[in-house]
């Protein structure tokens, strides 16, 4: 709840190297990285969204775990990594709510342009 | 109240569970109704001592097996003032029914240019169909739009129609804003332009009595999961002379009455449109939902949960932060949608159910009526005959906690 209602890195960076949206159509959670890289380390990242407040507060929390790790280190996380973090058991219906950032960031680490967006359905 | 729920509740067994330590409060209705045990028991029943397919066999069980499932079809007929058998054929629910309609009707009379007249509310099974087909035959869809009040605007549908309209399909309540729709008027317009009136019955026939003669509806479409039956069974009503036209949609065994190599007759209706090993047990648990609502009396019901309703309204209408998508109380059938400020109905629905109270949060099926009313999604709360002012004052309360825990 504390990160819902104090989102964490919450906002646009200027000048970021990656603007990448996720969304989930079906409960309409969404969610706007801008990503700042140098030198494969992923230096600054901030996010807008809106959302239940799974989804919003588990990504507050995935800005503060991810910072300052290399691309390698992020694209390895998985759903478990996620989940516990949280803290709390979320069902397997707002799993996806959880992971949203999650995939949303590595599908921005993926891509070749500066923008992009991604629709993820489960 | 005029009904007795405390009986009533001990005939549902599912309402003596506990969900997170609370006494379960079930208001997802219009998502599907509980079982009473005479439902639930109907089915086991079949299996120990009825099973065997119908219509085939000339044995003693396959006789006996025939006669309970003609028997339902018969008790379901009755109940939506249905003449005969013959005008109704069970189908695995509204969504089949429509479907069913769609290609059989739709797919074999539609051409380029004619129109399609459903209304801003379907729910997406009496809206997808009809894409479906305008998409295979040229044919155009035209929409009832909606008033400030969430009730339909018929002087709008009246300029609409035209000798273009076709088929004029309307959901009787509507699932995401509980609007009891005036079909019949809407009917006559229908019949004025020749057209062909179909009504989506999923959230009325469960809640209200009905009478599809006084309707003079031609077709009517409804599930048996939402008015106490088993799942996986549904009905099509369908006037005699139109389901004696109509071309079933599925073909092969138990919906012929000749058959050669290259040629086939199809079986009377209703069994024309029941091809294939139909869903028997279930279908015979939906003849039982009948007996307990016909028992109870749907007029009793429809008092009941207007009752609710009206005192739900009470209590939400002042509730701060909280907005309704609701018509008047007259045109409000037991479903009440809303949403509150600054958080997601997901949100709602997760928090309440901490509480042991079941509701929906989502677009309930309606994405393009979400959208119309700008907003992503909503939570619902929908009553029934087991459900008691003592549970709203449950609900009303998980849900002040709810906006606590948000501010």
């Amino acid at each position: 709840m504390e990160h819902y209602k104090n989102p964490r890195n919450y906002g646009r960076l200027e000048k970021a190297d990656i603007t990448f949206t996720g969304e989930n159509p079906l409960c309409g959670d969404k969610l706007v990285y801008t990503l700042k890289i140098d030198n494969n380390i992923l230096r600054d990242i901030m996010f807008e969204g809106k959302g239940c407040a799974i989804s919003q507060a588990a990504s507050s929390m995935l800005t503060e775990k991810i910072k300052n790790l290399s691309v390698e280190e992020i694209k390895a996380l998985e759903r478990p990594d996620i989940l516990d973090m949280l803290k709390i058991s979320v069902g397997p219906v707002r799993t996806k709510c959880a992971i949203l950032g999650l995939v949303t960031v590595k599908c921005a680490l993926d891509s070749s342009e500066e923008e992009g967006s991604i629709e993820v359905k489960e | 109240m005029s009904l007795n729920t405390e009986k009533i509740r001990k005939d549902f067994p599912i309402l003596k569970r506990e969900i997170n330590g609370n006494a379960l409060v079930y208001f997802d209705n219009a998502s599907t109704s509980q079982k009473p045990q005479s439902v639930i028991d109907s089915i086991s029943d079949f299996y120990t001592n009825s099973n065997a397919n119908v219509h085939r066999g000339t044995s003693t069980l396959s006789e006996e097996a025939s006669e309970l499932y003609e028997g339902a079809h018969r008790k379901v007929a009755n109940f939506i003032g249905a003449n005969s058998m013959a005008e109704l054929a069970f189908t695995k629910n509204t969504t089949e029914s429509l479907n069913l309609l769609a290609y059989s009707w739709g797919l074999n009379n539609l051409k380029k240019n004619d129109e399609i007249v459903i209304t801003r509310m379907e729910h997406h099974s009496n809206l997808l169909p009809w894409q479906q087909i305008c998409n295979k035959t040229g044919a155009q869809m035209k929409f009832i739009e909606i008033n400030d009040d969430y009730a339909l605007n018929l002087e709008q549908a009246a300029e609409l129609m035209s000798s273009k309209t076709k088929l004029v399909s309307a959901v009787h309540v509507s699932n995401s804003l509980g609007t009891i729709n005036d079909v019949k008027t809407l009917g006559k317009i229908a019949h004025d332009n020749n057209a062909l009136m179909i009504v989506d019955g999923a959230q009325s026939a469960p809640h209200m009595e009905i009478d599809v003669k006084d309707i003079d509806c031609d077709f009517f479409a409804f599930s048996g999961h939402k008015m106490l039956g088993p799942t996986g069974i549904g009905a099509l009503y369908g006037k005699e002379e139109l389901m004696k036209e109509l071309e079933p949609f599925n073909f092969g065994g138990g919906m012929i009455s000749e058959v050669e190599y290259d040629s086939a007759k199809w079986n009377v209706s209703p069994w024309k449109f029941e091809a294939g090993t139909a869903n028997i047990a279930q279908g015979i648990g939906f003849g039982k939902a009948i007996d307990y609502l016909n028992k109870v009396g749907m007029n009793k019901i429809y008092q009941h949960e207007k009752e609710l309703t009206k005192y739900a309204l009470e209590e939400l209408e002042n509730f701060e932060d909280l907005r309704l998508y609701t018509p008047t109380l007259e045109k409000l059938a037991g479903i009440i949608s809303f949403t509150m400020e600054g958080i997601h109905p997901h949100d709602i629905s997760a928090l309440v159910d901490e509480e042991g109270v079941a509701i929906r949060g989502g677009h309930h099926c309606t994405q393009p009526l979400m959208k119309l009313l700008g907003i992503d999604a909503s939570a619902r709360a929908s009553f029934y005959l087991y459900n008691t002012k003592e549970e709203i004052d449950i609900f009303v309360e998980a849900l002040k906690k709810a906006r606590d825990l948000f501010k």
